[in-house]
């Protein structure tokens, strides 16, 4: 039986010292292959005497055993080795940056737009929209600005020129965003008279409210550090049967907290002057902290609704009252953001754009 | 409007600092835009007058004087201002004084004399630029005196920006009648009594035409002396105001324009034939003005004439001829109501302003003409003596004043807070309106002054502005709820904008103006009749109206490759115009709004990974894919002026074309200094905007067979054909054909090309048979060799 021991510690001493898969097999044939030595000392069972082939074959089978864990427990080691080796390999460098596209962005002031349209939209806010080349009528006229009102001296006006040469008399680039107004409610009214409902479905007791904000680019023949001859406005008009101007005073003031995210800011309202609304007010704005501490800012013209514009348009100014305002959202982006020059936003200098991506 | 504080406060003096004067001002809705000292601070300066000048002994340039500050002991000051003199009246600022620029004057010597003090310059005081030499004062100055009190520097200039509604502001007056009805104190508005005739001599007017011009006040002022000087009280009132002094009848006409807003004219009297007639211009009239500008008249234009030619642009500028000179010695002197609509805009289009065209086109009290004729007669004679002859007036229609209602009920309900008709009536008197009270209803009868009265709303407005706007609440709206309709067939426009960001796109925004060439290299329109043009641009480099957003996004390259941007991606959404009679909703124009972007330099990043492959037009073609999938696009060659001819399509969303794409036309990539052509694209927003809302088709639960099929044809063959030719055949078993491989070079013949399609088949209902596979690839083949010359790559 010493011989059996010695084939095990043989067999142990052997894979042990094999770290190749291929050799391994090998040495695995060396003794329980075919003519292995453990196969052969089974195969001479047979020829021992009865009385001891119970005890033989039980030693031998145990050494086997023995070989055979051994074995795979050699197999393990190795495998787990070349993955380890693998592994190791294959690591990469994770600090390397990733292979993605760039990410682009929008632009400062479209940011700021969707975020008014959407603040705007959580009380009920259509988004409106209109032409930007827009008729005289519907930039003053409806506006209740007849031709030569004095307020028309107020507003740059760019004019066209027709094909002759001449300059068109009906037709300028929109000075603001008003003109959305006059437009929505007329076809508002159109929609809904004579009190129908647009399907036919019976009587509309009443119009339903107009609640529109109207952000777009407006014109005006005006170029310094603080003007630039394009640029953005954002109108908003409510229409109903109770709308007052306290109620203007409080969607601005909620709007301009929600807008800048703080309670820590002062609006306030000043008497001032449109053709198109009456009472008009200015608004100004006061932070109570950061760079522009204490400053009142001017921020928004706004007003009720004149009575003519409400009746130029088919409403009934005795039933309906409502309001508007304008927001300039260059002005309100660059508070924002702290941005110092207008004009940086029409210069698509991408180092600029990219901070708002 | 500029004026001065010490002005106003002469006429009503609340009691509040300049600051809360400022203030208050601002909140009634004169908005103060200004405010500033009309000196800055210092002391210790006073009148002094010139005793004696004796050469400085050691320095050309200085002078030693001796001079009188009112002290009883001349003072030894040494001078170096060229204009000194003896006998001279002059600022002297004395040892303490700490004059602007924190200069302090101490007793010192100058060149080895004593000096006591330094006599002032303008710049000095910071009273002007002028540092030429002494400021020098009237010879009837006080000896001794402050300068500060002398000059009145203790006072602030205003400047107000007045809203068009409220022209009964444009005068000391009217500003004094404002703060007295917010304050409630009072006004002493200046007191002007009729100057009786002391000559006979008048000259008749007639109202030719009276709806313009319903009231006219004239009177001949014979024997003035117009080069008598004006006093200093009325000059420095005038500067404050921002008017320039010149002569003593101009200066009284300015001054008692500012005072009571009234503009008056005076003409020299001896320069008028006959009548003086308020008319409309006659055809081709024409008139120098006192600008100097000659102008031809439209005939709307109201003028003031005499029975021989025209005399002045009635209300706006008077004529060069009539006007008066240093030697007039009669005039005939106008204060005149002229119809705001009369005037308005009339200035504006000569191409010029002026405080009278301001003052009528806004409304000047009618209530006010006369007593302004004689408040300025009055200071005329004072100042340049004369006789005055009996004022001629002629009469029309004034404005009617008709009397406004107002109801408590309506001006609660548009102000959204209650305020009680005793309160309104509180705010009526304070504003000296007249008016009539029956409960809560009142009926207003709107003062001259005032044009901005017409509608209960104005009466609101005046209720809101001295109530205050701060002391209106600002509650919560409350509103009936809706949800606001979203329509999941419409994509919101930020989304859109945000996946182009996200595939490396930077949104940019461009001036919708641009260069003429633009028009021509970008849009290929040279055509005047289609150009838009304005007719009053900024620059010429922003002359027309733009059809396409290309010009803007290849001028931001440009300008990013300077700044060393190598890699620049760009989108805009814009609108682009151009002409079209069936224009809308603006008849003539179409105005739809565009997409348009721009891809330049590398394919992907610059990046340790590699890719320094460019990008090209199959990387921007699947951006719009991918932007607009899962709708499919059909891409067709196009011939576009900004467009390199053989790499530009049309893109077609359900057979209509929405946009196009190309690599830009090297032409323009070598003019525009791009080192390579960029990418562009444009799509119609609101055809991107539309997407199908999702519709369940069944998932087969059959297994999908795959061929693969290699064909070769002609070089030329566009991919499309060949897959209309598909369509056309698709049996229902072809799911998909994908296109995997595109092959030219050895095996294939010249002008050939070989296409290698995978073709996945499929049926909802079983699985499919080899055999129907096989005829179904069978047929396939036939058609593309039938129809396409094709052959099976070997």
């Amino acid at each position: 039986m010493d011989n059996l021991d010695q084939i095990v510690s043989e067999a142990q001493a052997a894979f042990a010292a094999i770290s190749d898969p291929d050799a391994l097999e090998q040495a695995k044939a060396r003794f329980l292959g075919k003519s292995g030595q453990i196969t052969e000392l089974l195969k001479g069972l047979g020829k021992l005497p009865p009385e001891e082939k119970k005890t033989a074959g039980a030693a031998i089978n145990v050494a086997k055993t023995t070989v055979e864990n051994a074995l795979n427990a050699r197999r393990e080691a190795i495998r787990k080795a070349a993955l380890d080796a693998r592994l190791a390999e294959e690591a990469l460098d994770v600090t390397l940056p990733g292979r993605a596209e760039a990410r682009g962005g929008l632009h400062p002031v479209t940011r700021t737009l969707e975020r008014i349209e959407s603040l705007f939209a959580s009380i009920g806010f259509e988004v409106a929209d209109g032409p930007e080349i827009e008729e005289d009528f519907h930039n003053f006229t409806a506006l209740n600005t007849p031709e030569d009102h004095p307020a028309r001296s107020m507003h740059d006006t760019f004019y066209l020129q027709n094909p002759d040469g001449s300059v068109a008399d009906k037709v300028l680039l929109r000075t603001h965003t008003s003109p959305i107004q006059a437009r929505y409610m007329q076809a508002h009214v159109a929609r809904y008279t004579p009190g129908v409902l647009p399907d036919g479905r019976g009587q509309l007791e009443k119009m339903p409210e107009i609640r529109i904000i109207a952000p777009g680019r407006v014109y005006r023949v005006d170029s310094d550090a603080t003007h630039s001859p394009m640029f953005h406005q954002v109108e908003g008009l409510w229409v109903g049967e109770n709308v007052s101007f306290a109620d203007l005073k409080g969607v601005i003031a909620d709007f301009l907290k929600s807008f800048f995210e703080t309670d820590d800011l002062t609006v306030r309202f000043r008497p001032s002057f449109f053709p198109f609304t009456e009472p008009s007010a200015e608004i100004d704005v006061a932070f109570m902290s950061g760079a522009l501490k204490g400053r009142w800012l001017e921020i928004a013209g706004c007003g009720m609704v004149h009575p003519n514009v409400l009746k130029i348009a088919g409403i009934d100014p005795e039933k309906y009252t409502g309001f508007a305002f304008g927001f300039g959202p260059d002005r309100l982006t660059m508070l924002r953001y702290g941005v110092n020059d207008l004009r940086l936003f029409f210069e698509g200098d991408l180092r600029f754009l990219r901070q708002f991506a | 409007m500029k004026f001065s504080e010490s002005w106003l406060r002469n006429l009503v003096n609340p009691a509040l600092s300049s600051a809360e004067l400022s203030h208050l001002l601002t909140m009634a809705g004169l908005e103060v835009e200004d405010m500033r000292p009309v000196a800055p601070a210092f002391g210790q300066v006073v009148v002094a007058q010139v005793l004696e000048v004796v050469k400085h002994p050691d320095a050309d340039r200085l002078n030693v004087c001796q001079v009188d500050i009112g002290s009883g002991t001349p003072q030894q000051i040494v001078c170096g201002a060229p204009n000194v003199a003896a006998g001279l009246k002059v600022p002297c600022a004395l040892p303490g004084a700490e004059l602007p620029g924190d200069f302090k004057i101490k007793v010192a010597k100058v060149r080895g004399i004593e000096s006591s003090g330094m006599l002032c310059s303008a710049k000095e005081l910071g009273l002007a630029e002028d540092a030429s030499g002494l400021h020098l004062l009237p010879a009837d100055a006080p000896v001794g005196q402050a300068i500060r009190q002398y000059l009145e520097l203790d006072d602030t200039v205003f400047e107000i920006k007045l809203t068009p509604n409220r022209a009964d502001c444009l005068s000391l007056q009217g500003i004094a009648r404002e703060v007295g009805a917010i304050t409630g104190a009072a006004t002493a508005l200046p007191h002007v009594a009729a100057v009786p005739a002391s000559i006979a001599a008048t000259r008749p007017v007639v109202l030719d035409a009276p709806a313009a011009c319903p009231l006219y006040y004239g009177r001949v002022i014979a024997g003035v002396n117009a080069r008598a000087a004006t006093p200093e009280w009325m000059v420095r009132r005038l500067e404050r105001s921002g008017i320039r002094a010149i002569s003593a009848l101009v200066d009284i006409t300015n001054y008692v324009m500012l005072e009571l807003g009234q503009p008056l004219h005076a003409f020299d009297n001896t320069k008028l034939e006959g009548a003086v007639r308020a008319r409309l211009a006659l055809p081709d009239e024409q008139l120098l003005l006192l600008n100097e500008q000659k102008i031809a008249v439209d005939r709307d234009v109201l003028m003031i004439a005499d029975d021989a030619k025209a005399l002045a642009m009635a209300g706006i500028m008077g004529g060069e001829e009539s006007g008066i000179t240093l030697d007039t010695t009669e005039l005939f002197l106008e204060s005149a109501f002229f119809a705001p609509k009369a005037i308005a805009g009339r200035a504006r289009r000569y191409g010029f302003a002026s405080d009278a065209s301001h003052r009528f086109e806004r409304g000047v009290d009618f209530g006010g003409t006369a007593r302004a004729i004689e408040r300025a007669t009055q200071l005329i004679l004072d100042i340049c003596g004369g006789q005055a002859g009996p004022v001629v007036e002629a009469r029309a229609e004034l404005p009617a004043r008709p009397p406004v209602r107002l109801r408590t009920a309506r001006a609660e309900k548009v102000l959204g807070v209650p305020l009680g008709a005793a309160r309104i009536a509180g705010i009526f008197s304070g504003l000296a309106l007249q008016f009539t009270q029956d409960g809560d209803d009142f009926l207003v009868t709107p003062p001259s002054w005032r044009f901005d009265m017409e509608i209960e709303e104005d009466l609101i407005e005046e209720i809101a502005r001295l109530v205050g706007y701060d002391n209106i609440p600002a509650p919560a709206p409350r509103a009936r709820m809706a949800m606001l309709r979203q329509p999941e067939a419409q994509r919101p426009a930020y989304r859109i904008r945000q996946m182009l960001a996200d595939r490396g796109y930077q949104e940019v925004v461009n001036y919708a103006f641009v260069d003429t060439a633009w028009e021509a290299d970008f849009a290929g329109k040279t055509d005047e009749a289609e150009l838009i043009r304005l007719a009053n641009p900024i620059a010429s480099q922003m002359a027309v109206m733009r059809s396409n957003l290309f010009g803007g996004l290849v001028d931001n390259l440009q300008t990013n490759l300077k700044r060393k941007q190598s890699r620049v991606r760009l989108f805009e959404v814009g609108r682009v115009f151009r002409r079209d009679p069936a224009g809308a909703p603006v008849a003539g124009f179409c105005q739809p709004l565009k997409m348009s972007g721009l891809a330049y330099g590398g394919a992907l990043p610059e990046s340790w990974a590699g890719g320094g492959r460019k990008v090209d037009f199959f990387d921007v073609k699947g951006d719009i894919e991918a932007l607009l999938a899962p709708a499919e696009l059909r891409f067709e060659k196009l011939a576009h002026p900004a467009l390199h001819p053989g790499r530009a399509a049309r893109i077609l969303l359900q057979g209509r074309e929405i946009g196009c794409i190309g690599e830009l036309h090297p032409e323009w990539a070598q003019k525009y200094d791009l080192p390579h052509a960029p990418i562009v694209f444009e799509l119609e927003f609101e055809s991107i905007k539309q997407v199908v809302v999702p519709a369940y088709a069944e998932v087969s639960k059959f297994p999908a067979v795959v061929r693969d099929l290699a064909i070769v044809v002609d070089h030329d063959l566009a991919l499309q054909t060949l897959l209309d030719g598909i369509e056309s055949q698709k049996t229902g078993l072809i799911q998909d054909v994908q296109l995997f491989d595109i092959y030219v070079g050895k095996g294939v013949p010249e002008n050939k090309k070989s296409l290698a399609f995978r073709i996945v088949m499929q049926d909802t209902q079983r699985t499919l048979q080899d055999s129907e596979v096989d005829a179904a690839m069978q047929q396939l083949v036939s058609c593309f060799e039938q129809a396409f010359g094709a052959q099976l790559r070997a």
